[in-house]
């Protein structure tokens, strides 16, 4: 594999980290001082939540601890899916290059199944407008020139579910 | 609505938010500061009240504006499975593929898209070998194929929305 992040030998969480997950998937605790609020439900001083709470962010198991906005009530209603179909050989460097566009959000190889599906690298764009959202896959075709053989945009009619990434108490269902 | 020229083609679509709103969203999407008191600290940056701060993320949070706000998980560094994944499924049979695929807790988004392939869902289990177990269920209990896209590298990962 060449350059980038391939990560498959993830480092396993602690069983109070999970907790702390399991605790917060639903949403940190709006008060004043989260940390405490969260070690009183979970028997655990705060300056370790937080300290917890950093570490797992210097690690990556949380990107960060955010709002998640409803872009469609944010105005960015079009959200295009692009995706192209890149030549084998070229996708390493024209996915870093399409993913190095400020307008990009998300930018992944993944793989085709043909005959349904000849798409091997997905940018995402988001707009205001169907036309914002052409441009700039515009901007992604030129770039990528004769390495692209075929192109389309799916837009999102509708949000289906959005419950974000979820960890689920250790059983099984059924 | 003010209408400003170059904001033209946003107006249309870009509901009215107050200024403080507009701030503590495009703050707030950037991280809370891991302080021993984040909330205070980003109401400080934002020259507002800490409590103004708490009462206007309820509130957003309420009202649908926001979907959430706590931490956003990175699964595959959790040792778990992540996965997009796409259907096709015809619209006779949409609402029920949509209800049963989304009963599975597995499923983090879902999205209609239009395309042959129009439903793409985000599958997210506690352990690699979930995925394949989970899409295995999925097409059970649908009686649709389930076309498995994980991704093979990652280019670049940055969601933020300006308002």
């Amino acid at each position: 594999m060449s350059t980038s992040t391939l990560k498959s030998e993830a480092a396993t969480i602690s069983q109070k980290d999970r907790e702390l997950i399991l605790a917060t998937q639903d949403g940190l605790p709006l008060v004043s001082d989260p940390w405490a609020e969260l070690g009183q439900q979970l028997g655990m001083p705060a300056d370790e939540v937080l300290q917890r709470f950093r570490q797992m962010q210097e690690s990556g198991v949380i990107r960060r601890v955010a709002a998640v906005p409803n872009h469609y009530r944010l105005g960015y209603k079009f959200n295009g899916m692009t995706v192209w179909d890149i030549h084998d050989n070229a996708i390493a460097e024209m996915g870093q290059q399409v993913g190095n566009l400020s307008f990009v959000s998300h930018c992944y190889r993944r793989p085709r199944h043909l005959p349904y599906w000849s798409y091997n690298l997905f940018a995402m764009v988001h707009g205001t407008s169907h036309e914002e959202v052409e441009d700039k896959a515009g901007k992604i075709r030129a770039l990528l020139g004769d390495h692209c053989a075929g192109h389309t945009i799916l837009y999102s009619s509708e949000i289906l579910k959005k419950t974000g990434l979820r960890l689920r108490k250790q059983k099984h269902n059924n | 609505m003010s209408a400003i020229a170059e904001h033209e083609d946003r107006q249309p679509n870009t509901p009215d938010f107050t200024d403080t709103e507009r701030a503590i969203i495009n703050r707030l999407q950037r991280g809370l500061p891991l302080t021993t008191a984040p909330f205070k600290d980003v109401a400080d940056e934002l020259g507002i009240g800490e409590q103004v701060l708490l009462d206007h993320l309820k509130a957003m949070l309420a009202d649908g504006t926001l979907t959430r706000f706590g931490p956003m998980f990175h699964a595959g560094e959790m040792g778990g499975g992540l996965t997009l994944a796409a259907m096709r499924i015809p619209s006779a049979d949409f609402d029920r593929v949509t209800e049963q695929v989304n009963s599975f807790p597995e499923v983090a988004h879902n999205y209609r898209r239009e395309h042959e392939l129009n439903m793409w869902f985000v599958l997210a289990t506690e352990t690699p070998d979930g995925i394949a177990d989970t899409i295995e269920r999925i097409e059970a209990l649908t009686g649709h194929p389930v076309y498995n896209m994980p991704k093979e590298q990652e280019f670049h990962v940055n969601l933020h929305f300006e308002v």
